[in-house]
């Protein structure tokens, strides 16, 4: 495919994997050695999908690791969000639209997906400007769209709420789960136990806000972020950039992603999301809790338009089941494979955490792309679960 | 013949054309037995019977398959539900290596439907039953009131016989077979999500819904022992090489970079977040075949018309026993995994 392939090339790719080579061998030169592996958070988690789909991570040395950030709006949804989602398709007043993400998540009870075949009307769809079009076509039912996402998926939703506003479409509501990347990020470097050495900042959610908003990461937190985009050739060369750094002893944010991320951000959709939205004091997290000014909701001027308004909305709040590691997942202190339940009580047939539920979830991919180490291939494989991986070694 | 066609008078199909008097034979007549055209169903009796001993020389035992067609839209490019209900039985036949003989044909009709449109459908079959060297030789009609049912659903069942010596099985494969696929993955996935026109998106890509049984024929003749053979229907590829890789307890290997797709295919898979090695092929196998018959099998197969683009794309290996191993283009690995369910989008 013209102007994708040339992101893929197998011949730039081992190039680009013999600098980074070099650069860690440098890195390890100045250090006198290093301790432990250099991590770098992919904060996306398109990223997380691009990794495992190329097996981009197999392609580094053993100094560097990724590890798999918050950025799967689908995952860090908490299940009690989903069970307001499923009171709200329940009404038989209502048509529930959603992205098709999220209709398999699991809730307390039930997901979208079950719920829809015990009789809810749960239309996917994808854009909510075509639950807009459901709603004009049905002015007898109440339309809601499940907003969700980041920075990414907000302008197209405030888009929506305005024309709904515009063309004084009633029955159209939406159900607002929409979250922000930069008091998420804050949270992760706040935490105590944080050990990650740079960032792959998200190319989508950047293209939206802008490149600036990340200084804060480099000047406060002394860390060094690249925006990446998402080829296979975008990664390796964004590692590239964010080692480079390390090397040189700077931290400043880099943007590899210049084809598509302006770095003052797109002023159109900021403006729209401005208009529509305001923060909300606290946002639930699965996986990592409760953030502060990580979500937003619907302005005043909309209220008309908030499904949280117009209808009764429980609003509960469940924990993670105990067994799950998602936390220490996202924030790099154990990979995927090392959880309690990876692949035995936890997988994606049957999620229990956060991160197993949507094929961009950093458990989700490394159970469906990397439970085996392949790399080894020629030799062993090691079958990896969570249960006594040493133990289950096969041999070739 | 003539007799029977045109008796049906009626634009569109009532609950009167299921049952049961003259409305329903008025409708087996004018567009069924005149369109299938053979003798066993012309009799018009509750079954078709056929001598044991002409079925005998063909093979020593029998094949037999069922399948039911629910495609919407009923038509698309490259097909309708009536090609497919007829390629997809023959081919689920042909994976055995059985020359495919005898359908059944089972109508569910929703009321309302347009006579005409069964008409191109059932013309749909006969066409496709001919390219297989099929008869349709029983069938049975049922009308629905409007909502019990989609416009048109189609059962089929088919028998064929396996010729002596052929023994394909899930449960063949052996280390060191080699991996082929007969041409262009992910076309019909393709063409019916377009042809739904639930997306903004246009791309010339047409079903590749279609009989292999000559194929098959073709590639016994080339290859005296397949390991395994399956249409690779609804999964994909994908789904075939791991219910292989489980089956026989061995890992397959394969190149991304092998594999044939098609660039419409594979921009539509890119924009859509889809995986080409998911989407649903209608005229489409994977065979393991011995590594001392790969390249004679696939050079007869690429003679053939059902085989042009065909390609050995991997092999079998020994570890990691029951998983499906991808080299990608880009130079790492992955596993190519069973779906958990249906392939959804991504959100971004």
């Amino acid at each position: 495919m013209k102007y994708v392939d040339e992101f893929r090339d197998p011949d730039r790719a081992r190039a680009l994997t013999l600098e980074i080579h070099r650069l860690v061998e440098r890195i390890d030169r100045t250090r006198g050695g290093l301790e432990r592996p250099l991590q770098i958070m992919e904060v996306c988690g398109g990223h997380t999908h691009s990794i495992f789909r190329y097996g981009i991570h197999q392609m580094l040395p053993p100094e560097v690791e990724f590890v798999h950030g918050p950025g799967c709006p689908v995952c860090v949804l908490p299940m009690g969000r989903v069970d307001d989602c499923v009171a709200l398709a329940e009404r038989p007043e209502v048509i529930f639209t959603t992205f098709g993400d999220a209709m398999r998540v699991p809730g307390s009870r039930t997901s979208l997906l079950k719920a829809k075949a015990d009789g809810a009307d749960v239309r996917m769809v994808y854009s909510p400007l075509d639950a807009l079009e459901i709603a004009r076509a049905n002015p007898h039912r109440e339309v809601i769209f499940f907003g969700l996402g980041f920075e990414t998926t907000m302008p197209s939703t405030a888009m929506t709420v305005l024309q709904a506003h515009a063309g004084h479409i009633e029955n159209f509501s939406l159900f607002c789960n929409h979250i922000t990347i930069i008091p998420t990020l804050k949270a992760i470097l706040d935490s105590p136990d944080l050990r990650l050495d740079g960032f792959l900042g998200p190319g989508h959610v950047s293209m939206v806000i802008g490149t600036r908003v990340y200084r804060f990461i480099a000047e406060q937190y002394r860390r060094p972020i690249t925006v990446a985009g998402f080829e296979p050739l975008d990664v390796l060369h964004s590692v590239f950039m964010v080692l480079r750094q390390i090397a040189e002893g700077r931290c400043e944010v880099e943007n590899q992603y210049a084809r598509i991320v302006p770095e003052d951000g797109n002023a159109q959709a900021l403006s729209a999301i401005q208009q529509v939205f305001e923060p909300r004091e606290f946002f639930e997290w699965r996986g990592l809790g409760s953030i502060e000014h990580s979500g937003v909701r619907i302005r005043d001027t909309f209220a008309a338009f908030d499904a949280e308004r117009k209808f009764p909305v429980a609003n509960l709040q469940f924990s993670d089941p105990q067994a799950c590691q998602c936390g220490e997942v996202l924030k790099g202190l154990i990979k995927p494979h090392q959880c309690k339940v990876f692949g035995t009580a936890c997988t994606p047939d049957r999620p229990l955490g956060a991160l197993m539920v949507s094929s961009e979830g950093a458990c989700a991919a490394h159970y469906r792309y990397a439970r085996i180490d392949t790399s080894a291939l020629t030799g062993r494989a090691v079958v990896r679960t969570g249960s006594a991986p040493a133990a289950l070694r096969v041999q070739a | 013949m003539n007799d029977r066609i045109n008796k049906l008078r009626d634009v569109t199909i009532n609950l009167g054309h299921g049952g049961g008097g003259r409305a329903m034979r008025d409708l087996i007549e004018d567009v069924f037995v005149a369109t299938f055209d053979n003798p066993a169903l012309a009799a018009l009796e509750d079954q078709a019977v056929f001598p044991l001993a002409e079925l005998a020389r063909h093979g020593d035992r029998l094949a037999f398959t069922t399948d039911s067609y629910v495609v919407d839209p009923l038509f698309f490019p490259g097909g309708d539900i009536g090609a497919l209900a007829v390629s997809g039985t023959v081919n689920d036949l042909a994976m055995s290596g059985a020359k495919p003989l005898f359908l059944s044909c089972g109508m569910v009709i929703e009321e309302g439907l347009a006579v005409d449109t069964l008409r191109r459908v059932a013309a749909s079959m006969q066409r496709v039953a001919i390219e297989a060297g099929v008869s349709i030789v029983t069938g049975d009609t049922k009308v629905v009131e409007r909502g019990s049912a989609d416009k048109l659903f189609i059962n089929t069942a088919g028998i064929g016989i396996v010729p002596a010596g052929v023994n394909i099985s899930a449960r063949r494969a052996q280390v060191g077979d080699a991996v082929i696929v007969n041409g262009f993955l992910g076309d019909h996935g393709v063409a019916i999500l377009i042809a739904r026109q639930q997306l903004a998106l246009q791309a010339d890509v047409a079903s590749d819904c279609g009989p292999l049984g000559s194929l098959v024929a073709t590639m016994l003749g080339a290859c005296d022992d397949i390991h395994c053979m399956r249409d690779a229907t609804r999964g994909g590829m994908a789904t075939v090489l791991n219910e292989f890789a489980i089956s026989s307890d061995v890992a397959i290997h394969i190149q991304e970079t092998a594999i044939p797709v098609r660039e419409e295919v594979r921009g539509a898979c890119e924009l859509l977040g889809l995986d080409p090695l998911y989407l649903a092929n209608e005229g489409k196998l994977i065979a393991l075949v011995p590594a001392r018959c790969a390249q004679r099998l696939l050079a007869a197969m690429r003679r053939h018309p059902a085989g042009t683009h065909a390609a050995i794309i991997g092999e079998v290996v020994a570890q990691p026993a029951g998983i499906v191993i991808l080299q990608t283009e880009f130079g790492g690995q992955r596993i190519v995994d069973m779906l958990v369910g249906e392939q959804l989008p991504r959100i971004c």
